[in-house]
């Protein structure tokens, strides 16, 4: 089980914060493609996989990203802080 | 070396007195606050900054210790609010200590750049015509490259 969170708009169009996932998937890219497959508020949100971000563990990270050992994963836009 | 994300508000003058004085070590101190404007074409009444607790303490401490190995820095404090705020608050702060002017105004600089594209907060603005995600602009991320 993984913990995936989201933040921003990708929260606000999956319609949760965070969800624990059973999945098979290797690297992000794969997780990703598990969640657009499921319905089709998961594919709004990763619709441009350009314009997300993703941290591994708390680390910014890419969606090449290996899983293996992974507890949590998130998904958010570019940030804007400061 | 102080990192705090915080939902109140914080008092920047007491915080740079506190910062700046009774130092022997640090001849200069240089200190930037962020503060809500109203830059939106209808009036902006509220913003409201989400952002990822753990992993955004974690980031700022790592930007932090970047900037110490940079520069020769005796102190450092970063201040990030989250939640509700209305124009004419204070956002954020930061502050550095050098024995040098010049590695204070860089080393502020640079968790300036990196803290508003690497830490993980995200600003959503309210205005007469509903409510918007603020968009990451290009020239923040330009902003990074300079100290490649």
């Amino acid at each position: 089980m993984i913990d995936v969170l989201y933040f921003a708009w990708v929260r606000e169009r999956i319609g949760l914060p965070k969800e624990q996932v059973e999945t098979s998937a290797t690297t992000v890219a794969e997780l990703v493609d598990e969640l657009v497959a499921r319905e089709e508020r998961y594919a709004a949100a990763f619709a441009d996989r350009d314009a997300l971000r993703v941290a591994v563990d708390q680390d910014l990270t890419d969606f090449s990203a290996s899983l293996a050992g992974v507890r949590e994963v998130a998904f958010f836009p570019p940030m804007t802080g400061g | 070396m102080t990192v705090r994300v915080q939902e109140a508000t914080f008092d920047f003058g007491a915080e740079a007195n506190a910062f700046a004085t009774g130092r022997t070590d640090a001849g200069a101190v240089v200190t930037f606050t962020g503060i809500v404007r109203d830059l939106a074409t209808t009036e902006l009444s509220k913003m409201v900054i989400e952002h990822y607790p753990g992993m955004t303490e974690r980031a700022l401490e790592k930007i932090e210790a970047e900037a110490r190995d940079r520069w020769d820095l005796r102190d450092c404090l970063i201040i990030h609010r989250y939640g509700p705020m209305e124009p004419g608050d204070m956002i954020m702060m930061v502050a550095t200590a050098s024995p040098h002017r010049v590695d204070a105004f860089e080393a502020a600089e640079f968790l300036m750049d990196y803290l508003k594209s690497r830490a993980p907060f995200w600003k959503k603005e309210y205005t007469g015509d509903g409510e918007d995600w603020v968009a990451a602009k290009d020239e923040d991320e330009d902003a990074l490259s300079r100290w490649d």
